[in-house]
């Protein structure tokens, strides 16, 4: 597909940018429809998407078949929605993409994701599946709001909910590593037993009452300078996006960053690699295999519980059984999808994360127009991470020994 | 035209084994077999309800009352109080039948996982397809009007509630075979899809919400025996009263032609060959992809199925409350996984699960063991089966305590 004969050509104009060049004109087309451009009428929204399948054809003609089509359909999509848009009124509009608040929200809902994918990454990365990530989190969601109720503090609240987590992390350790279970389905087996643990722990301890009002909440991080930003719009969106984000969200953030160091820029990180991609090789240099797999899982129950703290102690103040609807999963499907690195996993979180959010205001916005809107939009989220994991595999590549149980020799 | 690229390497696929030992679970499963045979199975049973004991102990409850409670709640003392006593006016006959409704579900269940399993995928959305079923079940049986003779009113009920699992298992299956999107993320992606899907269409304004008269406000739907009676016939009890229905009969149908198309047909054979180890498959010229798609929807429908036979049989609608409060597909996995995805022993294993179902629920004497514990104490019993199963290696292990040094359990069997 790329010719040896225009190798500098080939460098900077490739069909693939041209393919993501044509994803981003198709979300453009439906962007302009929304405040605050408001464009009303059809024509622009058109001749964007009709520019996106002109790149998409071209990136798909030339090879590149997921950028190509990816463009086409979101461009598709882009002037369909465009479409809807200026159907509904512009006070709705309004209301539904207050970009502040859904940017926001859109990190509320994206925290656990991040956590959890933190923690997929890490024991992936040492080379064990970790499909049981929902269930640490929900072990952390609940020990952890019992643990902020019973100690008064959220400090406590968080940190015995990701021993939970690490505790849960352990049984799947040893049984992928020691006794060299299937990771899949010794993963599962840990969702369904979190879902058993969390449940009948908050029926035995709580009986019919819910978690009672007043738990120790995770504190806001107030950035008021923000608001003093120039000019005033800039300022306000500035500071209804970030001024007031749950500490644990910025926690996130910096957890993705050390993350990154450490796996990439680190020995340790060199070491959990290559227990990863060829443990065999990593014996005979003298690592631990099982040491280094032990840790990882161990880690990422622990990561995987602090996103379900987040949710209980930090977003709702309370618990309710099968609390983290399948984020874990879908923690683990932005771990695919960001390639198994940090930083690319954060993106997809936020995605996802945005999906949430645009599927609540949406729902909220329109649930009196349209019947049962809100119910529907909550498909959302899993819908695009459906459609993102199916896009992107085969363009990823998980650590080569990931799933496979190792022997010592 | 672009070179071809490497083949798409799905999310967590293992890559071409360098020692030889199969890669799947159900090439471990087979291996297994032939060690442990049905000696394993029974240990993982028994061990995860003496973790189950254990875990009701700790919480101050007396185990042994809270299991016969369990037992009794299952109607499993018709056996020896009431063998014999078909009056289901008879606490215990009642809920021996009742047992026996949720085991014909969970048969079905069981088998969606199975099938899939023998191919060497994990079908995680059971629930999904399940769902799915519903939704279309219902829409058939209850807003088909009653122009259609009964019973071929049921026969379409059930085999396009079938074919609704089938083609939700098919999506996975696709994905899977296309571009190797692993099964596992997929299916709990269109789990979740599903469920907001069915609430939608069974909740306040939805297409198939209530509209008979007085019950407009409930998030539920009409009812198939109202407006058709186009029902599965009832043997062993009142149809008023969650009554035994000839859908029984279908699940243990079922159980035979799973094994006989597993054990005597091609495309048996060719699942299995996939299932044990695909790349060998593909090298013997078998269409892994095919295989791949195949399994994922006979699975679904296998689920779709378990959604139609309910609703024909024993429950005639669906309300958001149900679709949220739905485990089937889950359950499923444990029977599956308790009944090493044999005929016979997922039939068996769908009996364990159904009366634990029945008897940790509904049957439950609330005086002797609290349900909400109880409910939450089966998910547990659910966990600690798949933990078990997954690893046989440690009750292999503790079943032969004498092949101490050997090195890996399995390895003996395939003589290595």
């Amino acid at each position: 597909m790329t010719s040896i004969a225009e190798p500098v050509r080939a460098s900077i104009v490739t069909p693939f940018r041209i393919g993501v060049a044509g994803v981003i004109l198709g979300a453009l087309s439906f962007w302009i429809a929304l405040p605050p451009l408001h464009t009303r009428n059809l024509v622009a929204p058109a001749l964007l998407a009709a520019a996106a399948a002109v790149a998409g054809g071209y990136a798909a003609w030339q090879g590149e078949v997921r950028a190509g089509w990816g463009a086409i359909v979101i461009g598709g999509l882009g002037v369909g929605l465009a479409y809807l848009a200026t159907r509904s009124s512009v006070d709705n509009l309004e209301i539904a993409f207050t970009w502040s608040s859904l940017i926001a929200a859109m990190f509320v809902f994206a925290t656990p994701l991040i956590y959890g994918s933190l923690g997929g990454i890490f024991s992936e990365r040492s080379g064990i599946v970790n499909i049981g990530i929902e269930g640490m989190m929900l072990m952390g969601a609940f020990w952890g709001i019992w643990g902020a109720d019973k100690t008064g503090s959220w400090i406590t609240g968080v940190l015995i909910g990701m021993a939970a987590g690490g505790l849960i992390a352990l049984v799947h350790a040893f049984f992928s590593i020691h006794l060299r279970a299937d990771q899949i389905i010794s993963g599962t087996a840990i969702y369904f037993l979190s879902l058993g643990i969390t449940g009948y722990a908050f029926v035995q301890l709580y009986g019919d009452k819910n978690i009672p009002a007043g738990v120790s909440e995770i504190p806001r991080l107030q950035l008021r300078f923000l608001d003093h930003i120039p000019p005033d719009a800039v300022g306000d969106f500035l500071y209804g996006a970030f001024g007031r984000l749950s500490l644990m969200i910025w926690i996130g953030f910096l957890c993705v960053v050390i993350a990154h160091v450490a796996i990439f820029k680190t020995p340790l990180g060199l070491r959990l690699r290559a227990c990863g991609e060829h443990p065999r090789a990593a014996d005979t240099v003298g690592i631990s295999v099982y040491g280094t797999r032990y840790f990882a899982v161990v880690l990422s129950g622990v990561l995987a519980a602090a996103g379900g703290a987040f949710l209980s102690v930090g977003v709702v103040s309370s618990f309710t059984e099968g609390q983290t609807g399948g984020r874990g999963f879908i923690a683990l499907a932005a771990v695919i999808a960001g390639n198994w690195r940090p930083f690319g996993s954060l993106f997809f979180a936020c995605l996802f994360g945005f999906c949430y959010s645009l599927a609540l205001q949406l729902g909220n916005t329109y649930r009196d127009s349209v019947a049962g809107l809100d119910v529907l939009a909550g498909m959302l989220p899993y819908v695009i991470t459906l459609i993102i994991v199916a896009g992107v595999i085969g363009k990823s590549y998980p650590p080569a020994a990931v799933g496979r149980p190792y022997t010592k020799q | 035209m672009s070179e071809p690229g490497p083949p798409p390497v799905g999310s967590t696929a293992p890559p071409p084994p360098e020692t030889g030992e199969p890669t799947t679970t159900a090439g471990r499963y087979q291996v297994m077999q032939k060690l442990g045979g049905v000696v394993p199975a029974v240990l993982t049973g028994i061990l995860a309800f003496f973790m189950g004991g254990v875990v009701i102990a700790i919480s101050g409850h007396n185990p042994i009352d809270a299991y016969r409670g369990i037992l009794d709640g299952a109607g499993i003392n018709w056996f020896w109080a009431h063998l014999g006593n078909t009056d289901v006016l008879d606490l215990s006959t009642f809920n021996f039948t009742q047992t026996l409704l949720r085991t014909t579900t969970f048969v079905f269940a069981g088998l969606a996982v199975a099938f899939a399993f023998r191919c060497g995928l994990f079908n995680i959305g059971g629930n999904g397809q399940y769902t799915m079923g519903v939704v279309v079940s219902v829409w058939v049986g209850a807003y088909w009007g009653n122009a259609l003779p009964n019973g071929l009113h049921v026969v379409i009920g059930i085999v396009l509630g079938a074919l609704a699992g089938a083609l939700w298992a098919g999506i996975a299956g696709i994905l899977k075979a296309t571009v190797g999107a692993h099964e596992v993320i997929t299916t709990i992606m269109l789990n979740w899809i599903a469920y907001y899907f069915a609430s939608y269409c069974f909740g306040q304004g939805g297409p198939l919400q209530n509209t008979q008269p007085g019950r407009e406000a409930a998030p539920i739907s009409d009812d198939v025996l109202d407006t058709s009676h186009a029902i599965i016939p009832v043997f062993w009890g009142d149809e008023g009263f969650q009554a035994l229905h000839y859908g029984f009969f279908l699940a243990i149908a079922a159980l035979v032609v799973f094994w006989i198309v597993l054990n005597r047909t091609t495309l048996g054979y060719e699942v299995r060959a996939v299932g044990f180890n695909p790349d060998a498959a593909a090298y013997g010229g078998i269409n892994v992809k095919k295989n791949y798609f195949l399994a994922m929807a006979i699975s679904g429908m296998f689920a779709g199925l378990a959604a139609a036979i309910d609703i024909f049989g024993w429950k005639y609608r669906a309300g958001t409350l149900d679709i949220q409060a739905t485990t089937v597909g889950y359950v499923g996995i444990a029977v599956a996984l308790l009944g090493r995805s044999t005929a016979v022993g997922v039939g068996l294993a769908a009996f364990v699960f159904g009366a634990l179902d029945y008897g940790t629920t509904r049957g439950l004497d609330p005086e002797v063991f609290d349900p909400t514990l109880a409910g939450n104490l089966s998910y547990m019993i659910q966990g600690m089966v798949v933990l078990f199963v997954g690893a046989d290696i440690l009750i292999l292990y503790l079943w032969s305590l004498r092949r101490k040094r050997f090195a890996s359990p399995r390895m003996a069997g395939r003589g290595v």
